[in-house]
């Protein structure tokens, strides 16, 4: 039940975004409003057997502060620090790929999910796998440390830094 | 002042979409050409369409509570949330599909993939 309300609260916001300007009722007109509601309600009532798992805990405020501080934050630092690094790979070509095995030990897949959206958004490093049962990555690294091959399990602060911990914060 | 900031930012933004394709011409293979061709284009996208957002905000507010604005810096917002969301999605699949059929990383110094694969 909490489930369906969720779902339809945010289709319902969503078609709120995109049909701004419409009429007098705030932003809305009526018409927009009644529909919105409607296809709120079916969306939510046709995507119930999908979205299945206890998602519903990672809307507390808690955790989507966390993810908002985590996005503007860290986040943009690394991808725009990372952002740099890659163009200057694509001028100068020296680039050194390979394909590395992290552990980070998530235990969800909100989390891994999260984790390794980060890691392909932050340019050098791009997830290709993910092992099902243990949630290790794979992550094609445009140029490795060779430091960092010496041990296995790998250590991962230099591929995505303190981006697990923030995942176990926000969802895990 | 906004034009001055609207144009930074339009200038960054297409500073990495630039190296994007530059980048996809340059590398050597599959995994390197995505690096560049998903990753400096979400860059990218975030400078280009803060400056859509940017400008219609502003016509937003000039334009008072109901004005038609609020469209564009709304769905703007909307497009660059979705970026961000199926950019690296479509990556993985992508990836992770390329890795499957057997197409190996150039100059790879490692390949725990390969590897795990042989121990299985």
């Amino acid at each position: 039940m909490t489930r369906f309300v969720a779902t339809t609260v945010a289709s319902f916001l969503l078609y709120l975004f995109l049909t701004t300007a419409s009429g007098a009722v705030g932003l809305w007109s009526l018409e927009e409003l009644a529909l919105g509601v409607l296809l709120a309600l079916i969306v939510a009532a046709l995507t119930r057997d999908v979205l299945k798992g206890d998602w519903v805990r990672l809307l507390s405020p808690r955790r989507c502060a966390l993810l908002v501080i985590y996005l503007v934050g860290p986040f943009f630092w690394a991808m725009a620090k990372a952002n740099l690094d890659v163009a200057y790979r694509v001028i100068t070509g020296r680039i050194k790929p390979g394909i590395v095995r992290i552990s980070p030990k998530l235990t969800n897949d909100a989390s891994i999910t999260l984790l390794a959206n980060s890691i392909t958004l932050t340019p050098g490093t791009l997830s290709v796998e993910v092992e099902e049962k243990t949630n290790d990555l794979y992550v094609h690294w445009i140029n490795v440390d060779e430091s960092v091959l010496a041990q296995t399990p790998r250590d991962y602060t230099l591929i995505c830094g303190g981006f697990p911990e923030w995942a176990r914060r926000i969802a895990g | 002042m906004l034009d001055i900031i609207t144009y930074v930012l339009i200038g960054i933004g297409l500073f990495f979409n630039l190296m994007a394709g530059v980048g996809l011409l340059r590398f050597p293979d599959f995994y390197t050409r995505l690096h560049a061709g998903t990753k400096c284009t979400t860059f990218g996208s975030i400078f280009l369409i803060g400056a859509v957002v940017l400008q219609s905000v502003a016509a937003w507010i000039d334009g008072g509570w109901g004005s038609p604005d609020s469209v564009l810096a709304l769905h703007a917002a909307i497009a660059l949330a979705a970026i961000l969301v199926t950019n690296p999605t479509g990556a993985h699949a992508i990836a992770r599909a390329g890795h499957r059929s057997g197409i190996k990383p150039v100059q790879a110094v490692v390949d725990d993939l390969e590897d795990a694969k042989f121990n299985d």
